[in-house]
């Protein structure tokens, strides 16, 4: 239960983590740690190198700024703590769907030291950061040795807990596209304990018009398959209608039929179950809470 | 084995040594400092007997390098008496509040449970129940059944209030 023996790194710039990362032997990154520290003592990861990220300036940063693709989007920091992402008012006022995922986010004490890109990196089916980044279709921005690349958030798990970063890539940044003010959110999860990784969590957002028209529909499931999934097919069912419980209950049970995984913890069908029944009262809560 | 040499302040007094970089915090504070108050549970994150205070912000130490706290303050359990030289000198009204409301058996988990509890009681000085709950969701007890922590805790937020005193 101790780290095994490795050589330490702590570079002072993103440039030096990058040339550490495409130089040396079997190396690994380290964020906030509370990921990589339990994967170290426990042995599960053996890395000849460490490169610690956190004395990089520059990386912890939240803030809106106008984006390419029109309106404004929320910039977040790959080194940002999660709990300056619980604590911050431009969160909680223009994307509280990212605050109420955070709040499921392990305890106090490990969102003190755990940062955004860290859980994105390590990528945890389960993880709600993870989750709500794909729901609100997030563009994140990776560093390699030939300068940054952005990735729509959507293609970023390609498979279980790996992302889409070459070896010599680091993440960078988090972009997230702002939903118009007063648009619906709800993040929900079923786990044994608080703090718990989620059996199946859901995310959504909703945006609604005057008549109760859906103009906008984003719903995507943690913890049901080895990576998160978005729920074209629920939106789909969505977007046009008029919002009304049964029009949610209707479109809930298209998670019925989702490929899920069986685990020592819920079986495939009781996490069918669990998806439909938290993505119908999620969109219940959204609605509940769309301010016009 | 690769080491490196780190200043770290603890609870006030700076403290420089020669760790191995693959060594813990909890560790470093209790085999190089002899600090043997932050207790070592679960060595994974999960028990939060370990937890320590990082610049006024508690953390798990054994998630945490000693070499990533170079130049950085830590407080442990071994600060928060005001004189604990003193057998007979008061604790602090935290810990005056788990002895007389029973909120230790064992005491194993207490350590990490009060350093947890003093940083809810600086963000937030009368905490409901509920709110003592989840801030002490990430520590785990095995004797206590929680109640009379819970119960602890309400009472030092009523005595520090009563004493005017900060956390």
């Amino acid at each position: 239960m101790k780290p095994p023996p490795f050589s330490y790194h702590d570079p002072r710039t993103v440039a030096e983590a990058v040339s550490l990362l495409s130089t040396l032997e079997n190396p690994k990154l380290l964020a906030g740690g509370q990921s990589l520290m339990p994967m170290l003592n426990m042995r599960f990861v053996l890395p000849d190198h460490v490169i610690d990220l956190g004395k990089i300036d520059g990386l912890a940063y939240i803030r809106e700024a106008p984006s390419k693709e029109g309106g404004n989007a929320l910039e977040i920091g790959a080194m940002t703590r999660q709990r300056d992402i619980e604590f911050s008012e431009l969160i909680a006022a223009k994307h509280p769907l990212l605050r109420e995922g955070i709040l499921n986010v392990g305890h106090r004490q490990t969102r003190n030291r755990g940062t955004i890109g860290g859980s994105l990196c390590h990528l945890d089916p389960a993880a709600e950061q993870v989750l709500v980044c794909l729901a609100s279709d997030a563009i994140v921005t990776a560093a390699g040795p030939n300068g940054e690349r952005a990735i729509p958030f959507r293609e970023f798990p390609l498979a279980y807990m790996t992302p889409n970063l070459e070896p010599d890539e680091m993440l960078i940044g988090i972009k997230i596209p702002l939903w118009p003010a007063g648009h619906g959110y709800s993040f929900l999860e079923f786990a044994r304990r608080h703090g718990d990784f989620a059996v199946v969590s859901v995310a959504a957002l909703l945006d609604v018009d005057a008549g109760g028209i859906i103009k906008r529909a984003a719903v995507a499931l943690g913890g049901v398959a080895a990576v998160p999934l978005r729920m074209d097919a629920v939106e789909a069912r969505l977007v046009g209608q008029k919002a009304s419980e049964e029009l949610f209950r209707d479109a809930a049970e298209i998670c019925r039929a989702i490929d899920a995984v069986a685990d020592v913890h819920a079986t495939v069908e009781y996490r069918q179950h669990l998806a439909a029944v938290l993505t119908r009262r999620a969109l219940v809560q959204a609605l509940a809470k769309v301010k016009r | 084995m690769e080491s490196r040499k780190i200043t770290v302040t603890v609870n006030g007094q700076a403290h420089t040594r020669d760790v191995e970089t693959r060594m813990t915090l909890a560790d470093f504070l209790r085999h190089d400092l002899g600090m043997t108050g932050t207790h070592v549970g679960c060595e994974h994150g999960v028990c939060g007997a370990c937890t320590i205070l990082l610049d006024g912000r508690t953390a798990r130490s054994c998630l945490t390098l000693a070499v990533q706290t170079d130049g950085h303050a830590i407080d442990t359990i071994e600060g928060m008496a005001p004189n604990p030289k003193d057998k007979t000198a008061p604790m602090h009204p935290l810990q005056e509040a788990f002895r007389d409301n029973h909120a230790l058996q064992c005491g194993f988990c207490t350590p990490g449970m009060l350093t947890t509890i003093i940083e809810l009681l600086r963000d937030n000085p009368e905490p409901s129940a509920d709110e003592v709950r989840i801030a002490i969701s990430g520590n785990l007890c095995r004797c206590t059944g929680y109640q009379t922590i819970v119960a602890a805790t309400l009472d030092a937020a009523k005595r520090l209030k009563a004493e005017g005193r900060k956390p």
